[in-house]
């Protein structure tokens, strides 16, 4: 560590005390284990990733624009400058916005902050990132957060949101179930807020609970179901091989890209295999209510097939194989993939028409990116290669449109 | 003056195989690295695009991924007698440019040089006699030696994951390798790829008329592979365009597919694009790099000091930095003295064509470097006595495309247009394969390079003049070497064989080889070298100058499986000598 | 040393050069100036949709050729190239349209090349050492040659010419042995030559080798990157038909 960045982090912790004189008198701040376990949660909830500009912008000082249904919201600064960033806020402030939604002097948040999801939080893990957030180095950048377009830049409307869509409360570990099971149900919905990108959200942008973690479309993507639904989620998967995606972005059959790359980076990468072990076990019990009946493939001698299967042929198989097996950590397998089934073939589009790139990380580094298409297929033949892929090899999903195709194209 | 920028430990000039290893190499001390590179960013999903990277006319024929003459050329002359003038376009070999250089459009041929080749000279006097090296030749031995690089081609070969088959692991000759290759400690990383049809017919006959065929080793990965560094790589598929294309699905061995993903993750390294070294910069003894001064793409100058430069770019490009620089005494062929500019060499390459009526080798089918070789006269891995030579070939069946704008091969006598031409085309182009002999090409006191008196390139500075011709000795050796291909070519009973042989004058216009070598050579001698057995300097020992630059003289084998082992030879000196007492690791 | 270079303007700024200069400012404290397109470590570079396939020529008017020259290349590559019972001859693979888009383009204007003065004769061995540039020389010779054949054959050009007449011209020309007024023949047809040859057998995307028809004439699959599933299959014809860069007739769906 530079010596000013240690001088820093002094000044930060005397700034703290100074400036926050109702700061809870239990609290080390200075505890090595304290701040450590508020590091490793900070990264387990990915503060970062919403809080951190991506390449080289200061840690936790903000300003990454969010694109909401509703409108522009930009990541506040979170580090200790008392004018900026959070440093005037008391321990109850800052607990209140993780469980309440609401900032320093009860102003509210938007719920673009997981607080539906950090209100299951204890007050410990809550205090301990506060004491971590404490040793950052203080940063002067300012941004206003709130750049919606009328009605939703009313803060007062949320008021009302809250009161339908938003149940504050710590989760109350099941008894019934192992511990393992409980700590990964906490790093799922407490921390890593996976629901944010993964459960489809109602016309007011709440949860849609019936559909927990199926699959939702955030952000022009689709991110896809991680239930353990066998064909469109990750049943198939064991845990190790859960373990692998989230630890390295790539497993045995899949790369992690777009927002699941930067989760992946940011934050499961960095977490103890026992974490990822407990996410995966937890993951993997969440079964359907009913098994799904299989839907039927789409045949082979439909003439979207036919010519997806041409156009697959040459365009496709030089890296994902005749076969669609693909190779580990370099191509996605296609067949039997639960992302290539999806209900909505939103990435698969996007990915077809303008490309996409893996997550590097340290334990597959390679980073291989798929070429973009739009310059080469028109839009049938866009369609007709995804549906070629979806209805392929044993996979089966509605077919994907020209349309579907087009308004993507035309709207990335 | 140029605007100065914040010191680096490094300074790397060019970012392809050699500037990309040391960089990793470099960086993983800690050190911080910039590499200037003239040439654009290359990258393998938006570059290669595996929809339009299989274009013969822009990539083979128009040359996209080359060094633009109009950014930079030399000027060629076969003799001293003559003006040297510009070569215009390329066209006898084709020099890389961009980010990966040459190891984004090469063929992957990757092969360690036989333990004689390094000695060379003091080898040929003590098994010859010391009148036995004809007269014109200045070959030289390397200053190092076979067993000392041996680690550092296995570093190489696992980096680039090389497809192959050993012949000799630690001095017991394998059956499947080349018995001819000095001792390895082990197995290649992957096993040697999947024949087709035309080196296959020629290993069964060249293994009949008694000589020893081999899978060719290959950095076109015969599986999937996952490299030192954790970089995965793809199996090749033999689309067949791998020379002078990049690579669109991660199987052929480049910077981008074997270092970049990992080089690029550090936050102690930098590149910078589209931006042209003008020249290293010294102090005001000569003694001493500073640093770099480069120009960006707007034509805006700029200083990076540095504490290490290294000369990382093309083989002739790293003489011209060095000779624009002022660093080491420029050679003079009427004296032979000086060091920069000495030994310039090349390659000295015959074919055999041959066409069938009855066989089909399906020539797109193919990728740069699968194929079979017979080494058995290579070097000196047969007795020269009473030949009249030295030096000697490997013996390749390697087609490596059937691209038909560039390859469309007919009998002798057929018309190069109208019916006639059109009915031998149709009839031949899958029925016809070529097999080659890529000989050595010993370096003479009259080859070198200089810099040009007249043409200047865009930035005023003046062009390299490249003076070369084939020594009689190597057109000897070429040609009794052809003897042998003709025995193997009879002996497949082909409806017609067509021999090409190599003659002089050298001709700088149809395309031979891009294993243009020497001319910053290694040595133990400061007065016959530029640069020492670690590729430093003698003159200034701050600058490293790596590359086929430093061969002496080349041997009968592609460059780069060589040039990878003094990449990481070097970078193992800097580490571990250079680093720890800045200073010249040779005392001259 | 100056501090400044003038050079000439880069060809074609790509989204990522952009991308990569903005991403330059402010480095090192230098706010207002790039320091060259800089990669700092920490990530490989990537940008959705970043990407630079050949514009597909469209069919439509001559883009450099008058209309007279162009009935002379037509005549000429159909001739170089004719048709017969294997397949279509040049004019009709788009082997001039392929050549006029080559000369109004990078080609043409020999933009990638050396072209410093002095230009000096030299040996064979130096290579073309000659300041004109392909579309001056396609012009400068057909001209020239139009002029001799009207004095040649009573006043017909090239293009009017029976096929056995046209073939005895380019046979002069390939030999050298008709002189030219200001043109060297010998040189033009080479040229000429190379480039019909590159539109019979060139990616369809750049206007010639219609339909594949070079392709088709030899057996070569065009763009297809995966042979694995043939490689062990020796002495046996390959059974997909050619794919260009734009793809196949295979690849269109029906309404």
């Amino acid at each position: 560590m530079s010596r000013a960045r240690a001088s820093a982090i002094r000044n930060a912790v005397l700034a703290a005390a100074l400036l926050a004189p109702c700061a809870g008198a239990a609290v080390d701040l200075q505890g090595f284990d304290l701040v450590e376990r508020g590091r490793y949660l900070a990264i387990a909830a990915d503060c970062g990733g919403c809080h951190t500009r991506p390449n080289g912008g200061a840690p936790f000082a903000g300003g990454v624009s969010l694109k909401t249904p509703f409108g522009t919201l930009i990541a506040p600064n979170i580090t200790p400058d008392p004018d900026a960033g959070i440093g005037a806020w008391t321990d109850d402030d800052f607990v209140a916005a993780l469980h309440e939604g609401r900032g320093r002097g009860g102003i509210r948040l938007y719920p673009a902050m997981p607080y539906t999801n950090y209100t299951k939080m204890t007050r410990e893990d809550a205090l301990a990132i506060r004491a971590y957030l404490r040793t950052i180095e203080p940063s002067s950048e300012k941004y206003q957060a709130n750049q919606l377009p009328f009605p939703f830049n009313i803060r007062a409307n949320l008021a009302v949101w809250n009161e339908l869509n938003f149940k504050p409360g710590r989760l109350v570990p099941d008894s019934t179930k192992p511990a393992e099971w409980n700590r990964g149900r906490y790093l799922v919905d407490a921390l890593g807020h996976c629901g944010i990108c993964h459960t489809p959200k109602t016309f007011l942008g709440a949860d849609r609970n019936s559909a927990y973690l199926q699959g939702a479309t955030l952000q022009g993507w689709y991110a896809p179901n991680i239930t353990a639904d066998m064909r469109k989620g990750i049943g198939r998967w064991s845990v190790d091989e859960i373990v692998a995606y989230l630890k390295n972005g790539a497993n045995r059959d899949a790369i992690a890209t777009n927002g699941m790359a930067e989760e992946v980076v940011h934050s499961s990468s960095a977490m103890t295999d026992d974490d990822l072990k407990a996410i995966a076990t937890y993951l993997l019990s969440l079964k359907p209510a009913a098994p799904p009946s299989d839907p039927v493939p789409i045949v082979a001698s439909d003439p979207r097939m036919r010519a997806g299967q041409a156009i697959y042929k040459d365009s496709c198989a030089g890296c994902h194989t005749e076969a669609g097996t693909g190779v580990a950590q370099l191509f996605p397998r296609l067949a039997g993939s639960h992302a290539v089934q999806s209900d909505d073939a939103t990435t698969l589009i996007r990915t077809v028409l303008f490309g996409s790139h893996g997550a590097a990380t340290a334990g597959a580094p390679t980073r291989p990116a798929m070429p973009s298409f739009a310059w080469r297929l028109g839009d049938a033949q866009a369609a007709a290669v995804i549906t070629y892929i979806r209805n392929a090899w044993g996979n089966a999903a509605a077919a994907v449109s020209a349309s579907d195709v087009k308004k993507i194209r035309n709207r990335p | 003056m140029a605007t100065k920028l914040p010191r680096k430990d490094v300074a790397i000039i060019g970012l392809g195989w050699t500037g990309a290893i040391l960089a990793h190499e470099l960086t993983e001390q800690g050190l911080d690295v910039v590499a200037v590179e003239r040439g654009p960013w290359r990258d393998t999903a938006t570059d290669f695009n595996i929809g339009y990277a299989p274009d013969e006319l822009r990539y083979a024929v128009r040359l996209e991924l080359f060094q633009r003459p109009a950014q930079s050329t030399l000027t060629f002359r076969n003799n001293d007698a003559q003006a040297a003038l510009p070569m215009r376009q390329f066209g006898s070999f084709l020099p890389g440019n961009g980010v990966g250089g040459a190891g984004v459009h090469w063929n992957g041929q990757t092969w360690r040089f036989l333990p004689t080749d390094f000695l060379c000279r003091s080898h040929l006097e003590q098994r010859y006699g010391a009148s036995f090296v004809p007269e014109e030749l200045s070959i030289q031995d390397w200053g190092v030696t076979y067993e000392e690089l041996e680690p550092y081609y296995d570093k190489f070969e696992y980096l680039a994951g090389i497809s192959g088959k050993a012949g000799n692991l630690d001095g017991k000759i394998q059956a499947g390798g080349n018995p001819f290759e000095g001792a390895r400690k082990r197995e290649y990383p992957l096993p040697p790829m999947q024949m087709t049809y035309a080196p296959t017919v020629f290993a069964e006959a060249a293994r009949a008329v008694g000589y020893h065929p081999f899978p060719s080793p290959s950095a076109n990965l015969s599986r999937d592979y996952t490299n030192p560094l954790g970089i995965r790589m793809g199996q090749c598929t033999f689309c067949g365009f791998c020379e002078r294309f990049g690579c669109a699905n991660y199987s052929k061995a480049s910077p981008q597919t074997a270092v970049l993903p990992v080089l690029m993750r550090k936050s102690n390294f930098t590149a910078r694009t589209e931006c042209e070294v003008v020249k290293v910069n010294l102090d005001r003894f000569g003694q001493y790099a500073t640093g770099v001064t480069y120009v960006d793409s707007s034509g805006t100058a700029w200083e990076q000091p540095a504490d290490i430069v290294l000369i990382c770019a093309f083989a002739f490009n790293n003489v011209h930095m060095m000779l624009v620089s002022g660093i080491g005494q420029p050679y003079d062929p009427k004296t032979r003295e000086g060091t920069v500019g000495r030994n310039y060499a090349y390659q000295t390459n015959s074919s055999v064509q041959l066409f069938f009526d009855d066989k089909i080798f399906n020539p797109f089918i193919a990728s740069g470097s699968l194929g079979q070789t017979a080494d058995d006269f290579n070097g000196d891995s047969f007795d020269h006595t009473g030949l009249g030579f030295v030096g000697g070939a490997g013996i390749n069946c390697i087609p490596t495309n059937g691209r038909p704008i560039s390859y469309r091969p007919v009998p002798p006598g057929t018309p190069l247009w109208g019916k006639n031409w059109k009915d031998a085309t149709r009839k031949n182009y899958l029925r016809s394969f070529q097999f080659t002999s890529q000989g050595s090409s010993y370096a003479a006191y009259a080859n070198h390079l200089d810099l040009d008196p007249t043409y200047k390139d865009r930035l005023g500075r003046p062009l390299l003049r490249m003076t070369f011709d084939f020594p009689d000795n190597d057109i000897r050796m070429s040609n009794w070497v052809t003897d042998k291909m003709e025995i193997i070519a009879k002996a497949m009973n082909p409806r017609q064989y067509v021999v090409n042989r190599r003659a002089r004058p050298y001709s700088s216009v149809p395309y031979q080889s891009t294993h243009n070598t020497g001319g910053a050579i290694m040595g133990a001698d400061p007065k016959t070298s530029a640069v020492n057995k670690y590729l430093q300097s003698w003159d200034v020992p701050n600058v490293f100058v790596i590359g086929a630059s430093a061969f002496p003289q080349n041997a009968g084998y592609n460059p780069t499986g060589t040039v990878g082992a003094l990449a990481y030879f070097a970078a193992d000196a800097i580490i571990n000598k250079y680093i720890k007492a800045p200073g010249p690791l040779v005392q001259s | 040393m100056a501090d400044r270079f003038s050079l000439s303007p880069p060809l074609g700024i790509t989204r990522r050069w952009l991308l990569a200069s903005t991403a330059a400012l402010g480095a090192a404290g230098l706010a207002s100036s790039a320091l060259g397109r800089t990669y700092r470590g920490g990530v490989l570079p990537w940008e959705p949709n970043d990407t630079s396939p050949p514009v597909p020529v469209r069919p439509g008017p001559w883009l450099y050729f008058t209309a007279d020259e162009a009935a002379t290349i037509e005549a000429m590559v159909d001739r170089l190239i004719p048709p017969d019972d294997a397949g279509p001859g040049g004019k009709a693979a788009g082997c001039a349209v392929f050549i006029d888009r080559q000369l109004a383009g990078a080609f043409g204007d020999s933009r990638r090349l050396y072209m410093r003065p002095p230009f000096m004769p030299g040996t064979a061995q130096q290579g073309l050492q000659s300041p004109l540039v392909p579309k001056e020389r396609y012009r400068a010779t057909l001209a020239a040659l139009e002029a001799y054949c009207k004095a040649t054959f009573a006043g017909k050009g090239f293009a009017a010419l029976e096929g056995a007449q046209q073939d005895q011209v380019l046979t002069g020309l390939e030999k050298g042995e008709i002189k030219l007024k200001d043109a060297d023949a010998k040189v033009f047809f080479t040229l000429l030559l190379a480039n019909t040859m590159e539109g019979f057998f060139a990616d369809p995307i750049y206007g010639g080798n219609r339909d594949m028809a070079g392709w088709k004439l030899v057996g070569f699959p065009g763009v297809r990157y995966d042979f694995r599933d043939h490689v062990a299959k020796h002495n046996q014809p390959y059974p997909l038909p050619p794919v260009s860069i734009l793809g196949r007739s295979d690849w269109s769906v029906p309404e």
